[in-house]
C-alpha cells in the first residue's frame, strides 16, 4: 500500500540528511518494507517518485540487496546462518529442522543466510534480525512459535522497531 | 604464565556489561574527554602527525593500510570532504565491530568526530551492516544523545568545529564492505566497486575526497589521543603496533572476541584464551584472518600475531582479525566447498574472473566433497584459479577490481598447500571418472 501520511514525512526527512537524494533508497526500500512486510513494485515506484528517479533505478538498486524482499515472506522472517563456524556446529541441520517444521507455515519464512558476524553463538539465527544462539532445533523452534504467539516482541521484516 | 589480554577498546564494555551503551556510563567514564583535548588543545594536523601517525594505527578491517597515511592522501583545499564509517562487518567469523557497535557506540562516536576533525570533514555517514537492528537502535539513540550534549552538532564543545553524523542502514551485500562498494551502496546504487585509481581519498563519496575507516580503527581513535601515539606505538611488535580485537570460533572451548596486544602467538590466542580444542580433540587447521585468508596448521601456532609476519612468512594474512578454528573430525573439502558457495552468491558480478570464476570452483568443490569428485579436479581449479590470481602466491595478485576475486582462491590455495595428498587419496577412491558424467545438483 502507499506510504502512510506518517511514513511520508519520514521518507521526507531521511531524504533532507543526504547531500544527494538518490542516497536515500536504501532506507526508503527498509521504510516500505517495515511498513508493508516486503517490498512491492508499487512501493518501488512511490520510492522512484521521492527520489525523482526512475523506477527501473530503484528495482536495480532493491534487486542487489538480500534483505529486500519482492515477494510477501510473511511476519517472521527467520535467517538460519551456514557459514564455517556455523557449518562446524550444526548450522545447517538446524536449518533443514526449520524448513522442514515451517515448511506450510505462512507466517514464517525460513532462509540459509551468509554469515551474521555472531560466530560466538554459533549456530545461530536472527527472527527479524533479532539474534538467537546457540539455538538447538527445539529451542529455536520454541522461540520462533513465541513470536508467532505474540509472547516475545518481533521486529519488523526489514528490523525496524514496532511502533 | 597464563596469556592475558591487553584491554585498551574493550576495557570499557566488560567493566559495564548492563549499561556500557548508555551516555551516562559512557560520559562516567571518560568518554568523549579524548574529544574535549582534541578540539581544544590540538590542530587537525597534529592528530594526524604527531598522534595518529606516530602510533602507527593501521586499519582494523583488513587491508591493514596505515590510518594516518591514509588521512594524508586527502588532497589540500578540496571541499567538502567526507567521512564514511565502516560499520559493515561481514567477512565470515569476524564479529567484534557488531561487538563495538552494540556495547561501545559512544567510543565510536568519539572516534568519529576527532576524526572528522583530524581530516576537517562536516559530514561523516555510519554505514553499518543491515542486520544488526540491536546496533542500529543503540547507535541511533546514542547518537541522539550526543547531539543532545554536544558532541556532535554544530560548534562542539564550543570549538566552533561542525560536525552531521548520519547513520545509514545497509540491506545485505558482503561486497558492501568493500570500500568502493560501500560508496556506491551509500550512493544509492547496487554496491559494486570502483576501479581504483582515483582512491575514495581522492575521489569519494559523491566524487569528493573521502576517508572511509573501518569500526574498531576509529574506537580506537580515542585512546591514541588520551594516552599519545607514542605510547600506543610502544605496545605491540614491529609494524603492527598496539592491540587488535580477535574473534575467535570454530572448534574451541570459549569462542568470543579477545583484544591482545599484536606480537602474541596464535597459541597464546587459541589455546591459552579461547581455551584450545573443543573436547579434547586435535588441531586439524585454522584460518587465521577471515575467509579471504589462506589457511594455516598447528605447526604454525608458535608464530606471532604480525600481521607483516603473516603475510610475508606464512604467505596468509591477519584480514579482519577472524580465527576459525577445526578439529581433527573436519573435512577440508567441505570448509573450502562452503566457503566457496560464499564467494559465489557475495560475487557482485562486475569482473569477469571473479563472476564466472567463483560460481566454478563452488561446482567443482562441491563435487569433490560431496563424493563425484575426480582425480584431476584438484589441479583443475589451480589451473583455472591461476587466471583469478596469477601464481598464485600470496599476496594475491589481482585480476579483479576488488578483493574479493582472489579471496575466492584461498580456500584452494591452501588445499593445494596442505591436503593434497589427502585430497588426491580421496578423488582417486571416488567414483569413476568418465568423460560424460554430469553432476546434479
Amino acid at each position: 500500500m502507499p506510504f502512510t501520511d506518517a511514513n511520508v514525512i519520514k521518507a521526507r526527512a531521511i531524504i533532507a540528511r543526504y547531500p544527494h537524494a538518490k542516497s536515500a533508497v536504501l532506507p526508503l526500500l527498509h521504510l516500505a518494507q517495515d511498513q508493508d512486510g516486503w517490498v512491492s513494485r508499487d512501493a518501488m515506484e512511490e520510492v522512484a517518485a521521492l527520489l525523482h528517479i526512475e523506477p527501473a533505478q530503484v528495482l536495480g538498486t532493491c534487486s542487489f540487496y538480500t534483505m529486500y524482499k519482492r515477494e510477501p515472506v510473511g511476519r517472521l522472517v527467520v535467517s538460519v546462518c551456514t557459514n564455517v563456524s556455523c557449518l562446524v556446529n550444526q548450522g545447517p541441520e538446524l536449518l533443514a529442522a526449520l524448513r522442514a517444521r515451517y515448511a506450510g507455515d505462512d507466517d514464517v519464512f525460513v532462509e540459509e543466510v551468509e554469515c551474521l558476524a555472531a560466530c560466538d553463538l554459533a549456530p545461530v539465527l536472527q527472527v527479524n534480525y533479532d539474534y538467537h544462539g546457540p539455538v538447538t532445533p527445539d529451542a529455536a523452534a520454541t522461540v520462533i512459535d513465541e513470536y508467532k504467539a505474540g509472547t516475545r516482541v518481533a521486529r519488523t521484516v526489514s528490523g525496524g522497531r514496532v511502533a | 604464565m597464563a596469556p592475558k589480554e591487553t584491554r585498551i577498546v574493550t576495557k570499557f564494555l566488560h567493566e559495564h556489561p548492563d549499561d556500557s551503551w548508555t551516555i551516562d556510563a559512557a560520559v562516567a567514564n571518560g568518554a568523549y574527554k579524548s574529544l574535549r583535548k582534541a578540539l581544544t588543545e590540538m590542530t587537525p594536523e597534529q592528530i594526524m602527525n604527531e598522534q595518529v601517525k606516530a602510533s602507527g594505527l593501521r586499519g582494523r578491517g583488513g587491508a591493514g593500510f596505515g590510518t594516518g597515511q591514509k588521512w594524508s592522501f586527502l588532497p589540500k583545499d578540496v571541499f567538502p570532504r567526507y567521512l564514511a564509517v565502516n560499520a559493515d562487518e561481514g567477512e565470515p567469523s569476524t564479529f567484534k565491530d557488531h561487538m563495538l557497535v552494540e556495547r561501545d557506540p559512544h567510543q565510536l562516536i568519539e572516534g568519529i568526530v576527532i576524526t572528522a576533525f583530524a581530516i576537517e570533514a562536516h559530514v561523516a555517514f555510519i554505514y553499518l551492516r543491515g542486520e544488526f537492528a540491536l546496533g542500529a537502535d543503540r547507535l541511533e539513540r546514542a547518537l541522539a544523545d550526543a547531539y543532545a550534549r554536544h558532541f556532535v552538532g554544530n560548534n562542539i564543545l564550543d570549538s566552533g568545529f561542525d560536525l552531521e553524523i548520519v547513520l545509514h542502514r545497509g540491506a545485505g551485500a558482503y561486497v558492501a564492505g568493500d570500500e568502493t562498494g560501500l560508496l556506491e551502496s551509500l550512493e544509492g546504487e547496487r554496491a559494486l566497486p570502483r576501479i581504483k585509481p582515483p582512491f575514495p581519498a581522492v575521489q569519494g563519496l559523491y566524487a569528493q575526497p573521502t576517508v572511509v575507516n573501518n569500526v574498531e580503527t576509529l574506537s580506537t581513535v580515542p585512546h591514541v589521543i588520551s594516552r599519545g601515539g607514542e605510547w600506543y606505538a610502544g605496545l605491540g611488535v614491529n609494524r603492527s603496533t598496539g592491540t587488535r580485537i580477535f574473534s575467535v570460533s570454530g572448534h574451541v572451548e570459549r569462542p568470543g572476541n579477545y583484544e591482545v596486544e599484536l606480537g602474541m602467538t596464535f597459541r597464546d590466542l587459541i589455546e591459552g584464551l579461547a581455551g584450545g580444542v573443543r573436547g579434547g580433540k586435535q588441531l586439524k587447521f585454522f584460518i587465521p584472518g577471515g575467509a579471504s585468508s589462506p589457511w594455516l596448521l598447528p605447526e604454525h601456532l608458535d608464530s606471532p600475531l604480525d600481521m607483516d609476519y603473516v603475510q610475508n612468512d606464512l604467505k596468509s594474512m591477519l584480514g579482519s582479525g577472524a580465527v576459525m578454528v577445526f578439529d581433527e573430525t573436519v573435512d577440508p573439502l567441505l570448509v573450502a566447498w562452503r566457503l566457496s558457495k560464499f564467494f559465489a552468491h557475495e560475487s557482485c558480478g562486475k569482473c569477469t574472473p571473479c563472476r564466472e570464476g567463483s560460481s566454478w570452483i563452488e561446482r567443482v568443490l562441491y563435487r569433490m566433497s560431496h563424493g563425484e569428485g575426480r582425480p584431476e579436479d584438484l589441479d583443475l581449479l589451480l589451473d583455472f584459479g591461476d587466471n583469478i590470481v596469477p601464481g598464485l602466491n600470496a599476496p594475491f595478485a589481482q585480476t579483479t577490481i576488488c578483493a574479493l576475486g582472489p579471496s575466492t582462491m584461498s580456500p584452494v590455495v591452501s588445499l593445494g598447500r596442505w591436503f593434497r595428498d589427502e585430497i588426491d587419496e580421496r578423488m582417486r577412491a571416488q567414483a569413476e571418472p568418465t568423460a560424460t558424467k554430469v553432476l546434479i545438483r
